[in-house]
């Protein structure tokens, strides 16, 4: 139908999805452009200008400043995201599956966790790490992040898992497994796309926090967000807009690409169960 | 290979609430295929979950072999279960499916190769075994869930309306298919269903409940014939039972129910049945008697109560033809042959046998004894029937 595709709402259709992309696209391109101008380029310019001449100077500054704080948030994130996210699991399968008195009210109390503002619980939290003797260490923001975590990750699964049939647990128990061997040979081969959306939920939220990372570590503890606020934030010497840009696009570039590789389980996880069949 | 007996057994959720499961008591023998059959909610799947030990108990005991097993996890007790939605393991094949029981067990590989191959031949699912759950027909996912069960050797097989979620004709056949299984492997059987055909056709014993309460326990042919109140007596049967309200008489020392068509042919619209020997107090009491569809004969036979009644609808259903007539202003259902059925509105001579004819208590619902009934030779001499269509 090569024909109608060129009706009037077609066209008024893809030209509001482009005014769309342009509106999230453009800031995109800046940086981009930005991070591999000159200063001199950058001062003189406009701001959607071709650079004059692509250098990665910007780049191989930016890394240098924050490189090593990039490595702190991977040592910060990948351990919490796992640990959160297993957690999660296995409070999900309990609270769906070996329902036990009162474990409707512990939902619902564990929800409350989900609207908990970050400020709230920051003095609660340094007090805690403080007698853990965890302050200022990666592993007490790993601990602050996974218990923050856990509400989300907790009702992320619980509510997968309430979809699947309970004779599915009944039946691999007369069949003889345990509690551990159902979750693990049942019930999480059965969660990849919950998986994802936890992974994904967690790893956005744990990589792009700034206020937790700010509070709880400091000096060579720091993670990327930080890193980047203290160096677009200093007042010392002139502005390298370059080396901002790209130092926030290294900032950002993890997230970006866990979207792009686990998107697609994203949108499948969270609509299972909404639907059925 | 077991026996089974439920003692006392009682469940009861939560504090304060009524018993799911009040005193269930039956036992069966080795080999024998027993059926809980009931309206939804009356217990009957609470009561098999207990039984496989996915639930507990709150009173009595459960006995396999005349061991106490109530104590036991699920996976200690050698019960296997079919549930009514198969949970088959979605993320794993149908070979891997009826093995799992077996990993868990700890049994050697060949072994496992060696059980899955007998039941898959057995069922007749081999080519399925690489097959995943999704990708299989109502009708074949039934059969690997049986066959889950059966690589196990258990001691007692467990159905939970194992046929319910197929169609009408693939039920009867898997239905079949489950009687021809049992006869083969006389492993002892408990099978949930509220259909009360699969209860007549597939039990050596039936036990009817209602409200946790088991109603009645018995072999198929006397939870048909002699069923212990209303509640048994419309459950089972189809079309079902007939009952007609009555008030008991007395004449000549035994005790009479009257039948009243209302069609206006004096003397040929009332008939008197003779229900036994006189008790006391059964005189002047309201009944009801309970009738079967094919207790209700054409024609008139000497010695045997007949009665003139009009025929207000007819079913034919193809092998029989319900006929709907009203006796004490109750709609009555009668059982015939296609080629006899009469045509609506035409007048027709009905005739009973008193021997099989059952009463109710009108409050109870608990049947009535019909004891020291008369013989039929007596009886002849005291019926005069209605003579001619």
């Amino acid at each position: 139908m090569p024909k109608r595709a060129l009706s009037l709402s077609r066209v008024a259709i893809y030209a509001t999805l482009l005014a769309a992309c342009a509106v999230y696209l453009i800031p995109l391109l800046i940086m981009l452009l930005t991070s591999f101008k000159t200063p001199d380029d950058i001062r003189t310019g406009n701001l959607l200008s071709w650079p004059e001449l692509f250098t990665a100077i910007g780049w191989i500054k930016a890394w240098d400043s924050v490189g090593g704080y990039f490595w702190n948030s991977v040592k910060i994130t990948i351990p919490a995201v796992l640990i959160s996210t297993l957690l999660g699991a296995l409070n999900g399968y309990v609270l769906a599956m070996w329902r036990f008195r009162g474990s409707q009210l512990f939902f619902g109390l564990l929800l409350f966790g989900c609207f908990l503002p970050f400020q709230v619980v920051l003095l609660p939290a340094s007090f805690t790490l403080g007698q853990l003797g965890l302050a200022n260490t990666t592993s007490g923001l790993v601990l602050v992040h996974v218990v923050y975590g856990l509400a989300f990750t907790t009702l992320f699964f619980r509510n997968y898992y309430v979809s699947i049939p309970e004779a599915l647990v009944s039946a691999a128990r007369l069949d003889g497994a345990g509690f551990f061997t159902i979750f693990g040979r049942i019930l999480l081969p059965m969660s990849v796309p919950i998986i994802m959306v936890c992974l994904i939920w967690q790893f956005t939220q744990i990589w792009n926090d700034f206020l937790f990372g700010v509070v709880f570590a400091s000096g060579d503890t720091q993670p990327i967000t930080v890193a980047l606020n203290n160096l677009v934030n200093t007042s010392t010497g002139a502005k390298e807009y370059n080396v901002d840009m790209a130092a926030a696009m290294i900032a950002g570039l993890p997230t970006l690409l866990v979207y792009i590789l686990a998107g697609k389980y994203f949108l499948r996880g969270l609509t299972a169960g909404a639907v059925k069949g | 290979m077991a026996t089974l007996e439920l003692r006392n057994v009682n469940k009861r959720y939560g504090s304060g609430l009524a018993d799911t499961l009040k005193d269930i008591e039956l036992s069966i023998d080795d080999g024998e295929f027993l059926i809980l059959v009931g309206p939804s909610g009356c217990g009957k799947s609470t009561l098999m979950n207990c039984i496989a030990g996915l639930e507990d108990i709150t009173g009595g005991a459960i006995l396999v072999d005349d061991a106490d097993i109530s104590g036991m996890s699920p996976k200690d007790r050698d019960i296997a279960m079919v549930f009514q939605s198969y949970a088959l393991y979605p993320t794993m094949n149908v070979r891997d499916n009826i093995a799992f029981g077996l990993k868990m067990r700890k049994m050697a590989p060949a072994a496992i190769d060696d059980e899955v191959a007998r039941v898959a031949k057995l069922l007749q699912i081999e080519h399925l075994l690489g097959r995943k759950p999704g990708q299989l027909s109502g009708g074949q996912q039934q059969r690997v869930a049986m066959g889950r069960a059966l690589a196990r050797r258990p001691k007692i097989y467990l159905f939970d309306e194992p046929l319910s979620n197929l169609d009408a004709k693939l039920r009867v056949e898997m239905r079949t298919e489950i009687k021809l299984m049992h006869q083969r492997l006389k492993t002892t059987t408990v099978y949930v269903t509220h259909d009360q055909i699969e209860a007549m056709t597939l039990g050596d014993k039936v036990a009817v409940m209602k409200d946790g309460v088991i109603q009645q326990f018995g072999t198929p042919q006397q939870i048909y014939n002699e069923p212990a109140n209303l509640f048994v007596a419309s459950f089972i049967g189809s079309p079902p039972m007939n009952f007609i309200p009555l008030r008991l008489q007395r004449r000549d020392g035994q005790v009479w129910g009257l039948l009243d068509s209302a069609v206006g042919v004096a003397g040929s619209a009332h008939c008197e049945l003779p229900l036994g020997a006189l008790e006391a107090g059964m005189e002047n009491r309201e009944v009801i008697l309970g009738v079967r569809p094919e207790q209700i004969l054409l024609g008139a036979v000497e010695g045997q109560p007949s009665i003139r009644a009009e025929v207000e609808v007819t079913e034919p259903t193809g092998p029989d033809t319900l006929v709907f007539v009203s006796l004490n202003q109750t709609k009555v259902c009668c059982r015939m042959t296609p080629d006899a059925a009469p045509q609506i509105g035409e007048s027709l001579v009905l005739r009973f046998d008193p021997d099989k004819a059952l009463l109710f208590d009108a409050q109870s619902g608990e049947r009535l004894g019909l004891l020291g009934k008369t013989s039929a030779a007596e009886r002849a001499s005291t019926v005069t029937p209605f003579r001619g269509r």
